[in-house]
């Protein structure tokens, strides 16, 4: 399944300034696993030394959070969109 | 209330929306809105509001005017550099519009000052630029049930929700359950931030706040509006409240506020 993946401004450095590459897989685990081997090192920075998902980023299935849906195993389709959402903070200084 | 006549003209184009009116009006002209962070964001939400005349504006922020502000922080100007930010604010907005109080607060957002502060207002709005903050500003007004108006931007991309966790919508700790170490996200001024993305996301706020205050229209409560300045995008992502959330879940691990404004900006070395 080829899914678009969109990627934030601070991990753009890790696929050349791209915002969106397609990636293939049938869960979001294998769409991280084909941004590794195309990105290297982008995974340390979305997933922790046990392999789950850090607590201040967001992959949104479209408009749904996979959280709360079957975390990283969430089964993804041809033509859909995932998005990675990580905490921003700044704003005053 | 009675407006004056004066009053009757500058809210003229507010008064004649029926969706604002005189009644409205008068709402925004008695709220009570606390701004944290009197820089990027806090410069376009604080002076919207005080253009809108709410009544009574606190801005808390303690740092001083820096040349290097005046990209993005239109509150300020070359004049009030060196002189604390939230005095340079409250010049600035009763400039335009000797309406509005503004309550300076030169001081550090702490767990132990926040509940304090956050108590004579009706509206939070967060504006800060650190993790740290943002988890305290979440917590207290969490525990004091008030509305938190949240923004934030870094590089050419910006956040904005409104998080109601003492209802049924989502807290910030729904939608970030936990702060990243420092160094691990840029967060800060060494990142970079296209200044007219503060304007773009901080006026998102204003019209949040005004809405509020007003009780009209949906608020993005539960959802996440992003904004891409580069390729001028806005998307919309759902954020469910958390049922397991350490704090606005019913079995909270999270009991008084928490969250250190000791929080240290650092940019990942890769």
């Amino acid at each position: 399944m080829s899914v678009v993946v969109r990627i934030p401004t601070p991990l753009r450095k890790l696929t050349g300034n791209q915002g969106e590459v397609r990636e293939e897989g049938k869960t979001v685990r294998e769409i991280l696993n084909g941004l590794e081997s195309h990105y290297p090192g982008i995974r340390e920075r979305l997933t922790d030394e046990s392999g789950e998902l850090r607590r201040f980023i967001n992959i949104y299935l479209n408009e749904e959070d996979i959280r709360f849906a079957e975390g990283l195993d969430t089964t993804v389709k041809a033509g859909d969109e995932v998005s990675i959402i990580p905490a921003i903070a700044g704003g005053s200084r | 209330m009675a407006f004056r006549e004066d009053q009757i003209a500058r809210y003229s184009r507010h008064i004649i929306l029926k969706e604002v009116g005189g009644k409205g009006q008068e709402k925004l002209l008695s709220a009570r809105v606390l701004i944290i962070g009197a820089g990027g964001l806090g410069s376009p939400v604080a002076m919207y509001l005080a253009a809108a005349g709410v009544g009574t504006i606190g801005l808390i922020d303690m740092d001083v005017v820096d040349v290097s502000n005046l990209q993005r922080q239109i509150m300020h100007s070359q004049t009030t550099v060196g002189i604390p930010k939230v005095l340079s604010g409250q010049k600035t907005l009763t400039r335009m519009n000797p309406d509005v109080r503004v309550v300076p607060i030169q001081d550090r957002l702490t767990a132990e000052n926040a509940m304090e502060l956050f108590s004579g207002y009706d509206v939070i709005v967060d504006g800060s630029d650190n993790f740290g903050t943002r988890y305290i500003v979440n917590d207290a007004a969490f525990f004091l049930k008030k509305t938190l108006v949240s923004g934030s931007i870094l590089r050419f991309e910006g956040q904005v929700t409104v998080l109601e966790g003492h209802t049924s919508a989502p807290c910030y700790r729904c939608l970030y359950p936990e702060a990243p170490p420092p160094g691990l996200v840029p967060s800060c001024s060494e990142a970079g931030v296209l200044g007219v993305l503060a304007g773009t996301i901080g006026t998102l706020q204003a019209a949040e706040v005004v809405k509020k205050i007003l009780g009209v229209g949906e608020l993005l409560t539960g959802r996440l509006l992003l904004y891409d300045a580069l390729s001028m995008t806005f998307r919309k992502l759902k954020v469910p409240k958390d049922p397991h959330c350490a704090l606005c879940s019913p079995s909270p691990t999270i009991t008084t506020v928490s969250g250190s404004s000791e929080w240290v900006c650092q940019v990942p070395a890769s």
